[in-house]
Formats: C-alpha cells, structure tokens, sequence
C-alpha cells in the first residue's frame, strides 16, 4: 500500500515540485512535461488503462480502441455545444451565456459519453467477439477506421448534419462547478474550468484516472475477471465451467469501451476542438504499445508504459533530439529525432519483445504464461 | 421408458445419430444413465465414445435424435446453459486454466452458482464479499475432499500429473453437478494412480448425491466401479448390462480382440 500511496501524493504534488518549484528546471523544461504535456499524459494512462480491461484481462487483442476514444469526444460535440444551433437546451452548463445548441453540464456528458461508448462497445462487440485471436484484431482495426470515417462524412446524414464533418467541432463546453459552489468553496472548484489555469483539468483527470484504477483493481478479483483470465487460458473449458463466453467477452469490451469514452470526453472539451482526423489508427497503436510496454494485465505496469510513452510521443523525443543537438560537439542543429519517432517506436517494441515480453513491470500471471515450466512466482503483485 | 424424475432416469439420448461429412460416428444408440448410478461407457478406440460424449455435454449437435437431462432437451444449447443445468465434465487431455492456482480454477466454475454482479464487485458490497468468502471457503473444502489438502495457491502448470487429474474433477464440482461426466480419467496413470482414482470415483458417489458417467478406454478399470456398462464399437451399441454380463459378451470380445489382433 505504501507505494501506490506514495505514486498517488507525488501525482496530485506535481504541480508545485515539478511544474514549479524545487525540480521545476529538471522536470518542466528539462523533461519538458509541461501542464499541456501533463494533461495529455493523464488522458493516455487513462486509455492505456481501459484497453488493459480487454487487452491484458480478457485477452482479446483490440485493434481499434481509438473508437471510443472519438465517440466520448463527439458525444461531448452533440451534447456540450453548438453544433445542434436550431436546439436550445441547456441543464446546469457552465457557459456565461445561453449559446445555442444543446449545453448539458459537463459531467453529465461524461456519463453519456461513457454509457454511449458501453452501448456501442456491446453493437460492434457482438457479431465480432465470436472470432478469435488474429481475426478479431482484423475486424477491430476495421471498426477503428470506420468510425473517425463515419464522422467524417457525418455532415450530412439524411439531410442533418450530426457531426460537422471535416470542419470538426469547435468551441465545446468546459467542465465546472458553477457558481454556487465555486463561491462556497472560495474557488477552489471553479466556476468554470479555463484555458490558462490547467491545474483543474489535471486534478480532473488524475481523480477520474484513479477511478480507473479502482475498478481495474476491483474486477480482476471479481467473479468477472476470474471469468476474463479463463476464457482467455481456455475458451473451451471456460464455456464447460459455466462461464457464458459472449457475455463475459462482451463485458469487458464494454467495459474498456466505456474508459474510452470518458477520456475522449474530457480531451476534446479540453483541446477544446474535435476533428476526425485526430483519431487516426496511429492512437489504436500508441495504446495498445503502452500496455504491452508495460506489462499486459499489470495496472501499475500500464501506468507507467502510458506515462513513458505518452511523454515520448509528446515532448521526450524532441528534448532528447535537443539534447543531443546541443550535447554532442558537431551534430549542430540538423538532427529532428521526432522524424523518426515511428521507427523508434518500432524498434522499441521489438526489442522488448526480444528481451523483456511480458513488459517493464509485468503481472505475475503473463510472466508465468510466457515462461512455461517456470511457474514459482506468487500471483499477485505485492502493490497491489 | 420415459421415466420422469427425481427416480429414474437422469439422462436419456434417444436415437442419437451423428455424421461428419459421409463418416458416420455415432449410430443410432439409445442410452440412459439411472440416477445416482456410475455407468461407463467403454470401446477401443475411435468407438465414438468422446464423439458420443460431446453430443451429451450439448458441443455437438447429434445429426438426428435428442438428448434429455432431467427430461429437458439440451441438444444445441451451450456448454455453459447445459453446466448450469447440472451437468459437468472434464477433458481427456486435461484442460485446466494452467497459470491460475488450484483455488482459482475451483472458483471460475462456480461461476453458474454465484452471483456476483459488475457495481457489487465494483463497490464490494458486505452481501458480496459474504459471498466471495462462502465461495473461497467452499472452494477450499473441495480440494481438500479431492486430494488437494495445501494446494490451493499452486499454479495449475505446477501440479504433478496426479493432482492436475483430481483438480479436473474438482473444478468439475465446484460447479455442483448432478451428473458428472469423466471422459478418460486415467488415460497416462500408472496402475497404483488409477487405482487411486477408482477409489476416488467411489467416494465421491458415497459421500455426494451424485451419479458418475465413466468413459473408458480401459475395460479393467470400469468393471470394479461401475453398476452399468455400454460399450461402443464402431458408433453403434454392441452391448449394454451388468459389467459381468458385458464382460462375457461375445461381441465385446471381438470388438477388443478383434482390434487387437488386426493392429498387432
């Protein structure tokens, strides 16, 4: 416990010892994990840790997370802002004024987002869930380039425009407190979550992150995640013990799908723009490396897989490319490391495939399946 | 014939055909298993026997006839569906969930029996860790009764060839079956094992309300256990009784001689 605790305390404190303060000049502009960078990290933990639910559970290889990804962040575009401009609803948003459009208070989209992903998760889950292995990640694939597609030329279904189009959606509603309880609290939960003030948005994600993580942790030791780790050892003697194969499969993609959404919900109110372009398979690969990285099925081996490579992808390979500009005498400034970050992702996948394959931190359960005869180890990871 | 319950039959396949292309498997064989009995089905090998008993446990469809178990129709319905009914199995190579402990293995398949529930789980509600807990501690008793005393955290992977057979039945009972089915339990044992799992089977029977479908490849094995016994030779019923009366069977031994001699 005194570890997670410890992970826990230094995350809520990053802002006053690494943005500011004491290491500031190490982890701010040396690391270059900025506010910006920060947020986006947090939100890629927080996908790495939902497809670690159908990945690193249930054993079901997802390439097409980035899905629910997007649909979390349209259902923020139909339900927190003006892309509906003929509608006027409004319950409890944030906004000074009453916008046109259909304006929900921020956290109810957020549940929307995660039920519509649920729901959604449940449509393509069902006649894909009964393939298996490679099959299944080819239908996935499929279904994470159809629904940016389907967004894409959404502007113009039967007549109604449901999404924009290219043009994407802009100018979306921001989580917040309202006044009442903005007032109440001396501001500490503001009003209305602004666009130069980013702690909010941290502290926002770091808490639904967290969630995550409990229930992460609560249903691997449930019926359910027993259930997950049969089908995924023996589909066949799972079914002959009386778990429903479709139903439990179901589960967990529903599951991954719904963590999916949230994410997608709180990053597009945050980049405050959404574009079917920003969800290209690229994100479906990025998630699924970092739970690879860092340790399939292990929760504390997904956070830091999502953390390394998110902050790489970000700002790490540029701060390594300057370092290594300014460091080594005659390169001079003409090396751009992040031309190469697609092979540098590559190339780290492969070697940790050669000589680490159940990932920086592993559960105590995949190093067991990938080190047959060698099955000593205790099966739960002490931290957790 | 159709006896309902609780007396009489527990499961009955009548007329049961199945093909697979132009190979006919199994061939219009009526069997019946009498509640609370151990019954074995036994010929040499590629008799249908495992054919036969997939159509039982409802992974086949049969090709024509049915299969009752407590009177209800079960062919076509998923393994899963037929478990919860009462009906549990085990695999003649066995198939455990190898990198979970014996007590996991033991849980999952009480998966039919226990409630559990994604926000009871989420929130660990007192009524669900009451029932975790009885689960855990049923668990445990299981195997114990099988054999299993102290091996409750081993992986399965790890368990000597033994254990991982008793671990079979076990994880087939925690299911809590009516009728349990062992398709080939001492395929690989040396004698004093098997002789170890007969007496096994026999408790479980004495001690359990529970009848026992044995099949066998091994005609020593079932003669000392079973009540009844049929035997298949080539999809069809050669021979069905007592196991002195299908010992002395003429049909029987040519169907055993006779694939012994052509094979030798």
């Amino acid at each position: 416990m005194v570890f997670p605790a410890l992970a826990v305390a230094l995350a809520f404190s990053y802002p006053w010892w690494g943005l500011e303060g004491p290491l500031s000049p190490i982890f701010n502009d040396g690391l270059g994990i900025d506010n910006d960078t920060l947020f986006v990290i947090s939100v890629y933990v927080m996908l790495a840790l939902g497809l670690n639910v159908v990945v690193g559970y249930a054993g079901l290889l997802d390439l097409g997370y980035v899905a629910f990804f997007a649909l979390g962040a349209y259902t923020l575009g139909w339900f927190g802002s003006g892309l509906f401009d003929s509608r006027s609803i409004h319950f409890l948003d944030t906004n000074a004024a009453k916008l046109p459009g259909i304006h929900l208070s921020f956290w109810v989209v957020l549940i929307l987002a995660g039920v519509i992903c649920a729901i959604a998760g449940v449509i393509i889950g069902w006649p894909t869930l009964r393939l298996r292995g490679d099959y299944l990640a080819i239908v996935t694939l499929g279904f994470g380039e159809i629904i940016p597609d389907v967004f894409r030329n959404g502007d113009s279904i039967f007549g109604h425009n449901l999404t924009n189009g290219v043009r994407g959606v802009t100018q979306l509603d921001r989580p917040g407190f309202g006044e009442g309880i903005s007032n109440a609290t001396g501001g500490v939960l503001p009003d209305r979550f602004g666009s130069l003030e980013l702690r909010p948005w941290y502290f926002t994600v770091l808490i639904m992150m967290l969630v995550t993580v409990f229930v992460n942790l609560r249903l691997r030791d449930s019926k359910m995640g027993r259930a997950w780790i049969a089908v995924r050892e023996d589909e066949v003697a799972a079914s002959a013990m009386g778990v429903p194969l479709m139903r439990t499969k179901l589960w967990a993609y529903a599951i991954g799908a719904i963590f999916g959404g949230f994410a997608g919900a709180v990053y597009g109110s945050f980049i405050n723009g959404i574009f079917p372009t920003s969800f290209s398979f690229q994100i479906s690969v990025i998630v699924l490396v970092m739970v690879i990285l860092g340790g399939m099925g292990n929760i504390w081996g997904v956070i830091a897989g999502a953390t390394l490579v998110s902050w790489l992808n970000f700002t790490g390979l540029d701060k390594i490319g300057d370092w290594i500009n300014n460091g080594i005498p005659g390169t001079g400034n003409d090396i751009e490391i992040s031309k190469y970050k697609i092979g540098i992702f590559g190339s780290l996948l492969v070697l940790m495939m050669l000589f680490r394959p159940e990932g920086l931190i592993p559960s105590a359960r995949r190093k067991a399946e990938l080190a047959e005869g060698d099955g000593t180890a205790s099966l739960y990871d002490a931290a957790a | 014939m159709a006896e309902p319950a609780p007396k009489g039959n527990i499961l009955e396949a009548i007329h049961v055909r199945k093909e697979f292309g132009g190979l006919i498997a199994v061939n219009d064989v009526d069997f019946a298993i009498p509640r609370g009995a151990i019954v074995s089905l036994i010929g040499p090998n590629g008799a249908g026997k495992t054919t036969f008993f997939n159509i039982l446990t409802g992974v086949y469809k049969p090709t024509a006839g049915g299969v009752r178990f407590e009177g209800l129709p079960i062919s076509g319905l998923p393994p899963h569906k037929v478990t919860a009914l009462g009906m549990a199995r085990t695999f003649q190579n066995i198939r455990l969930f190898h990198n979970m402990t014996a007590l996991e293995n033991v849980l999952v398949a009480m998966h039919s029996r226990i409630k559990g529930g994604i926000w009871r789980s989420i929130f660990r509600t007192p009524a669900l860790k009451r029932e975790e807990d009885g689960a855990h501690a049923r668990g445990r008793e299981l195997l114990e009764f099988s054999g299993l005393h102290r091996k409750e955290h081993e992986l399965a992977k790890n368990l000597p060839y033994g254990d991982q057979r008793r671990l079979e039945v076990a994880r087939a009972l925690a299911t809590e079956p009516k009728l349990l089915l062992l398709d080939e339990p001492t395929a690989g044992m040396n004698p004093e094992e098997t002789q170890n799992f007969t007496d096994f089977v026999a408790k479980l029977r004495a001690e359990n309300d529970i009848t026992v479908l044995l099949i066998e490849h091994d005609m020593r094995v079932v003669m000392g256990i079973s009540d009844r016994v049929t035997v298949l030779d080539y999809g069809e019923k050669i021979a069905e009784g007592a196991p002195k009366e299908v010992q002395h069977d003429e049909r029987v031994i040519e169907a055993y001689l006779g694939t012994a001699a052509t094979t030798a």
